[in-house]
């Protein structure tokens, strides 16, 4: 059974760059597939990685993960500097980070407008499962 | 900490005495976007020999690997550059996807963990370089998370940022994907394996550095 666990920015604004990272990290490892409202910082994304990268091993495969910013697309100014004062404001409240075990996420795919989680389809996952019992 | 205090005296000289001659060029991007194939172009063009060895196995490049002082001239300026080529980044490595290219499993295994530490070792590696090309492959989405934190984190870090597509000898190319992807930076597409429009690359690097 698929689980998706909804995390609201309230839950995670308090919380230490590594705190924030931790957290979502053990719940990819617990196999669920997190939504957090708000998104990472460019600079947590990237130790997010690195910190996945050290607890690689033979049941955990890594992650996917994708941040979803909506004023990256703005080009005005006006448009810059009102996502700049929100983002002071209230911190990276907006926009969303979707992140999930690679075991269970093949990809996701996104485009401007859409994303797409492609799961793994449950087959593969059990011929995955008994490699590693066999191991 | 002592790596951030001496770029922080780097860029501190670099301020007072103005450019400094050897750029740390680093090459970044996803996973078999041609990264080696790019820095192995540019120091047979300049010095006749290559930086590392190229594969159709993923993560062929798992250490960082430095030429140094490779000089590039283009329109009559030159500079001399140090190539920095880095493994590619991921956020998920499984062994078993080795096995597929008929290595062993033991071999398989120890691929995926000098993988996790090169990945490592590439992130931490931006704080040692001037300028970054991120070497995408132009026949794939663009819109990738790995290459949205790329380029992020050098934003965020002020440092300057030329995108390739690579692989536009291919069918599937499509660089003006890339392009609308991410308008605020230079691409330029080029074939690092045919080296196809390298002459535009180098003209589109000076431009960066300048």
């Amino acid at each position: 059974m698929l689980t998706l666990q909804f995390i609201p920015y309230s839950e995670v604004k308090d919380l230490s760059s590594l705190g924030r990272i931790r957290k979502l990290l053990n719940m990819a490892k617990e196999n669920k597939i997190v939504l957090l409202e708000g998104r990472l910082s460019k600079e947590e994304e990237a130790e997010l990685i690195k910190t996945t990268m050290e607890e690689i091993n033979a049941s955990f495969k890594g992650i996917e993960l994708a941040v979803v910013n909506p004023s990256e697309n703005e080009n005005d100014v006006f448009s810059k500097l009102r996502s700049t004062l929100a983002s002071t404001l209230l911190g990276n409240r907006q926009g969303f980070t979707i992140i999930g075990p690679a075991t269970i996420i093949k990809s996701i795919k996104r485009d401007p407008n859409k994303l797409q989680l492609l799961m793994k389809d449950a087959a593969s996952r059990r011929s995955s499962k008994k490699h590693k019992r066999r191991r | 900490m002592k790596v951030k205090f001496m770029n922080y005296i780097n860029n501190l000289f670099r301020v007072i005495f103005g450019r400094k001659k050897l750029i740390r060029l680093g090459v970044y991007g996803p996973v078999n976007a041609g990264k080696t194939t790019l820095a192995n172009r540019i120091c047979k063009d300049w010095i006749g020999e290559e930086l590392g060895t190229v594969s159709k196995i993923p993560h062929e490049t798992r250490e960082i690997q430095v030429k140094e002082k490779v000089k590039i001239r283009s329109n009559s300026k030159e500079l001399d550059f140090n190539i920095i080529d880095t493994p590619g980044i991921a956020t998920k490595i499984d062994y078993e996807d080795f096995m597929k290219f008929k290595l062993n499993e033991k071999e398989s295994k120890q691929r995926a963990k000098e993988a996790t530490k090169g990945v490592i070792e590439a992130i931490k590696w931006l704080e040692n370089v001037d300028a970054v090309l991120v070497v995408l492959d132009s026949t794939q989405n663009p819109y990738n998370q790995v290459n949205i934190t790329i380029i992020g984190n050098l934003a965020a870090r002020n440092i300057p940022v030329l995108i390739i597509g690579n692989k536009v000898d291919l069918k599937k190319a499509n660089i003006k994907k890339i392009k609308n992807a991410f308008p605020q930076y230079t691409t330029v597409g080029i074939s690092a394996e045919k080296g196809k429009n390298m002459e535009d690359f180098y003209e589109a690097l000076f431009e960066l550095i300048k």
